[in-house]
């Protein structure tokens, strides 16, 4: 329990809450930006999103007199320091993949379901029946998602008989990416189609859908709440970013050349995101539900067959 | 403090709010969030929940069965807002002037229940796009006294 300090002080600053915020804001910021760009726009200037987190920070928090007051105001909290700790595990065993733990892949897999959860219980709590509209739609999407998202990991995990982050890292960097096998490739696909609903991107926001639900499960957060939650958001983006690259794409190495590298990585695959997001219309939530459960589940379920296969 | 208000004058998020005009200036708001004026240079977003707003753009006059609402939804606003007043209508209530049905231009109405509220006036019929983010952005640096 010595170095208690060391943990306190990596949660706080870095890697956990306060690089992860910042980073997190620089990639809504690119998020934005190539939006605009893709429709013919000039776009929001560099720092636009820090402004509008710092201007949340200062607003009013108005606490709905018919809403669970508890549940209300510790739902934001929860699923911030939810995203901060996964930030904080994947940055720590990324730079040093020794300081891992057995089964560390399964603290993620837990962890980054807690904003979801966090948001539907803050919704649900708020009294507004569109909330309720948008928390149920979550709770189905979450329900749909998980199950193709955590077999697509796993069938790396069974590709390196290993179930833990650190060691994940250092047999693809002895042996070479383990996004070379055909198994592994079906996995990241089912992966990258499961990332956006995990963020509550288009074509799957209809927990939010601002035009239908007015922004759903988060309708009644105004002032600070509100800043946890886009601010969250934010993170949860750069950190599954994070996730994805170092389970299928062999971590991000930050020494020299291999800085650049690690960049275009977690780059590209936000940008993969942005372009799903702006090329697709909302689904339905059943339409969503049957995509998953359905072509999704069966395609990782396939990929799982041939990594036991040995392909 | 002068952070946050240097942060709310880059970041101000509208809701919009539509007290029975003619739908003409409606229309012209909307056209104000086309990619062509692309008013998110300057951090201006649309958001559908009067909780999320800095900014309430209120047109037309304000009718008998839209005073409660319009109440209410300010109520509503966490403060500080600003409150547009975007048309000749929900300036000085235009053609509808003394008319049966009406209750009076929105600052009236708003005044009533907050007599510290602050508005900003956007006159035409309906006002040009331009017209609408260049009163947006004066009502921001009215906050710092710029512009009284």
């Amino acid at each position: 329990m010595d170095n208690v300090g060391f943990y306190i002080t990596t949660f706080l600053f870095f890697p956990g809450i306060l690089f992860t915020a910042v980073v997190g804001l620089v990639f809504q910021w690119v998020d934005r930006k190539v939006s605009a760009r893709l429709q013919w726009r000039k776009g929001p200037p560099f720092f636009q999103p820090f402004y509008d987190v710092v201007k949340l920070f200062g607003k009013e928090l108005i606490v709905p007199r018919i809403s669970s007051q508890t549940g209300f105001l510790l739902a934001p909290l929860i699923g911030f320091a939810g995203v901060a700790l996964v930030s904080t595990i994947l940055w720590l065993t990324n730079l040093d993949p020794t300081r891992t733990f057995v089964g560390d892949l399964i603290v993620v897999f837990y962890l980054l379901i807690l904003p979801s959860l966090a948001i539907i219980w803050g919704g649900t709590s708020s009294g507004n029946p569109f909330s309720a509209i948008g928390a149920s739609r979550e709770m189905k999407l979450i329900l749909g998602y998980e199950l193709p998202f955590i077999i697509s990991v796993l069938v790396v995990a069974f590709k390196l008989h290993t179930l833990s982050l650190g060691n994940i890292i250092l047999i693809q960097q002895a042996e070479g990416l383990v996004i070379g096998n055909i198994s592994v490739i079906l996995a990241f696909l089912v992966a990258l189609v499961c990332a956006p609903a995990k963020l509550g991107l288009p074509p799957f926001d209809m927990a939010e859908a601002d035009t239908e639900l007015m922004e759903g499960v988060i309708l009644e957060y105004s002032g600070v709440a509100l800043g946890l939650i886009k601010l969250t958001q934010a993170m949860s983006f750069f950190v599954l970013t994070v996730f994805l690259s170092i389970v299928f794409l062999g971590g991000l190495p930050l020494g020299g050349i291999h800085l650049l590298w690690s960049l275009l990585k977690v780059l590209a695959l936000a940008v993969v995101f942005i372009l799903i997001k702006n090329t697709n219309p909302r689904l339905r939530i059943d339409t969503a539900m049957k995509f998953f459960w359905g072509p999704m589940t069966l395609l990782a379920v396939f990929a799982m067959v041939l990594a036991y296969l040995g392909y | 403090m002068n952070l946050f208000r240097k942060a709310l004058q880059r970041s101000p998020w509208v809701f919009h709010v539509g007290t029975s005009g003619c739908n003409n200036c409606d229309i012209e708001i909307l056209d104000c969030l086309t990619p062509r004026f692309d008013v998110e240079r300057f951090g201006i977003k649309l958001v559908g929940s009067p909780r999320h707003a800095d900014i309430l753009l209120v047109s037309g006059p304000v009718a008998s069965h839209c005073k409660e609402r319009l109440e209410q939804i300010y109520k509503e606003v966490p403060k500080p807002c600003l409150v547009v007043c975007v048309g000749v209508c929900a300036c000085s209530m235009g053609v509808f002037k003394d008319a049966y049905s009406v209750e009076g231009p929105p600052d009236r109405v708003i005044r009533a229940i907050d007599p510290e509220a602050t508005f900003v006036y956007i006159p035409g019929c309906p006002p040009r796009p331009e017209a609408i983010i260049m009163g947006i952005v004066k009502a921001l640096q009215s906050l710092d006294g710029k512009v009284s």
